[in-house]
């Protein structure tokens, strides 16, 4: 396996200085050039996780193992799309892109031109010279792809990369994310709230319990090498997900409303006209 | 209007001319000056206190700010102390340093220092401190590490803040700096005005206060103003 991550668990102090276990045993393996999603309800520790792989959190027991080397600290072979560009305000497009580059001792021209090419990959190649803030969120978030990318890592790990943006860009740069995975066959780690997108984008569905965080499901996704699932087929992939963490969000709801609390499990079901012959 | 009101009082008043002078020879004063080298060579000695002082209080107090940020320890020790000398005007230094450094030029570049040290270091402190945690884990993911890391993450995110604690550092180095050099030796404006006050010349004293005002409005609403808006601008913030 290219990513191993075996026995990991980690606890914080909450405010009133006692011990919340987050994170559970997790063993998880990942192959190389796949595309795995993590989903779980909130809290669940899914972020802390991708945190972990990236090496900027530390966990208190177990190890995590990218082909055969333990993450001790960050590094430029696994980078990270965060859910906020996050691109720095100070540098423009091609700057931001080329950070990391330089940061490697790339000679500049090269560096330059890499950027250039990444740039219009993702479609941006007329907004190289701008800064930050002259983008929209969908075009910020495409710079950080970008960015990413340009890298070459071995891994991407992307935490909720597409959350904050609309529906129409988030479709359009699901499309973009499918052609450049296929492209470059880099290996994505995938954290995400919506079971849509784990279930449309990747190959493999993790799904996550919370208090403590543990997996409670891996879902293969029907190979979806065209890129276009038939409806039915996610459709039935996604409701066996949802079954799986309605168990889960009426343990989050009745924790913070009290133990009466009772979750209606059909209102969350989508409209079941969708699905006809999926449970033959 | 301000000088009809004034050329007309100063005219009717019963205070002699040295002691209330009319705008025009006030103007005739300041001209002269400027011409034969009086004010522009005590302009010229003070701008060059400053701009040392300034200098070596900005680099201080980002040194001082970065220490402060990064360790603890130092925060609760320095970080305290920092906070209590800040409450000391400048000037109350003067008589120390004349006892350290004698009635010199030293003892003035001192205070011109010490006034803006304070400032800059808890501007600096509050600007790393606010550095967005995602610039910094963004950063780290790249690999940047140590200097690179304050190089090109660090410092460049903490530019607004950094620049509004340069301007308040520069308006207490121009205070410190007229005051020690009242008291002072060794020209500069501040020592003009007390020529001027010792010849009995007020207009040679109004004509320094015009200066003074010209040259603090000058840096305050062209040099840092333009800087501020230069950042915002860049930066999308404006």
């Amino acid at each position: 396996m290219y990513v191993t991550i075996d026995g990991i668990e980690k606890s914080f102090l909450n405010e009133r200085k006692e011990q919340v276990q987050v994170l559970d045993h997790i063993d998880i393996s990942m192959e190389k050039g796949s595309f795995v999603s993590i989903v779980g309800p909130s809290g669940c520790g899914k972020s802390t996780l991708l945190y972990m792989i990236a090496g900027l959190e530390k966990a208190d027991k177990g190890s995590i193992r990218i082909a055969g080397n333990e993450v001790k600290k960050p590094g430029p072979d696994r980078v990270v799309v965060f859910q906020e560009a996050g691109l720095f305000p100070w540098l423009t497009v091609l700057e931001n892109v080329k950070y990391g580059l330089l940061l490697k001792k790339m000679p500049k021209q090269e560096a330059e031109a890499k950027a250039i090419d990444m740039l219009k990959m993702v479609h941006l190649s007329n907004y190289i010279h701008s800064y930050p803030h002259q983008l929209s969120g969908g075009m910020k978030q495409r710079v950080s792809i970008a960015r990413a990318l340009v890298m070459e890592p071995d891994i991407l790990l992307m935490d909720e990369p597409f959350s904050a943006l609309d529906e129409q860009t988030r479709m359009v740069l699901h499309k973009e994310l499918i052609d450049i995975w296929k492209k470059t066959k880099v290996t994505i780690f995938f954290v995400t709230h919506n079971i849509r997108e784990a279930v449309l984008l990747s190959e493999k569905v993790i799904v996550f319990g919370t208090r403590p965080g543990k997996v409670k499901e891996v879902i293969p996704v029907p190979t979806s090498t065209d890129g276009v699932l038939p409806d039915s087929v996610t459709l039935h992939t996604e409701q066996r997900i949802l079954a799986i963490l309605e168990e889960e969000i009426e343990k989050v709801l009745k924790e913070e409303m009290g133990d009466d609390y009772s979750f209606k499990t059909n209102h969350l079901h989508r409209n079941d006209s969708g699905d006809m012959g999926s449970h033959i | 209007m301000i000088a009809v009101i004034w050329e007309v009082t100063s005219r009717l008043s019963v205070l002699p001319d040295f002691m209330f002078p009319r705008l025009t020879q006030v103007l005739e004063t300041l001209f002269n000056g400027l011409v034969n080298g009086q004010i522009v060579a005590a302009i010229g000695k003070s701008m060059s206190r400053l701009l040392i002082g300034f200098a070596i209080a900005i680099v201080l107090g980002v040194i001082m700010g970065y220490l402060i940020w990064r360790y603890k320890l130092v925060e609760d020790t320095l970080g305290f102390l920092v906070t209590a000398l800040q409450s000391i005007p400048s000037i109350v230094w003067f008589p120390l340093a004349i006892i350290w450094f004698g009635l010199n030029d030293f003892a003035i570049l001192f205070i011109v220092t010490i006034g803006a040290t304070w400032t800059m270091t808890v501007s600096a402190t509050s600007g790393f401190r606010n550095v967005p945690t995602l610039y910094q884990r963004v950063a780290k993911t790249f690999g940047s590490t140590g200097l690179h890391f304050i190089r090109t993450v660090i410092m460049p995110a903490s530019v607004p803040q950094l620049l509004s604690g340069l301007r308040i550092a520069w308006a207490f180095s121009w205070r410190a700096l007229m005051a020690g050099e009242l008291l002072g030796s060794g020209g500069g404006l501040g020592q003009l005005l007390e020529t001027g006050r010792s010849l009995g010349q007020m207009d040679l004293v109004i004509s320094v206060m015009i200066i003074i005002a010209v040259i603090g409005t000058i840096m305050d609403n062209v040099v840092f103003m333009r800087l501020e808006r230069s950042v915002q601008k860049k930066w999308g913030l404006a």
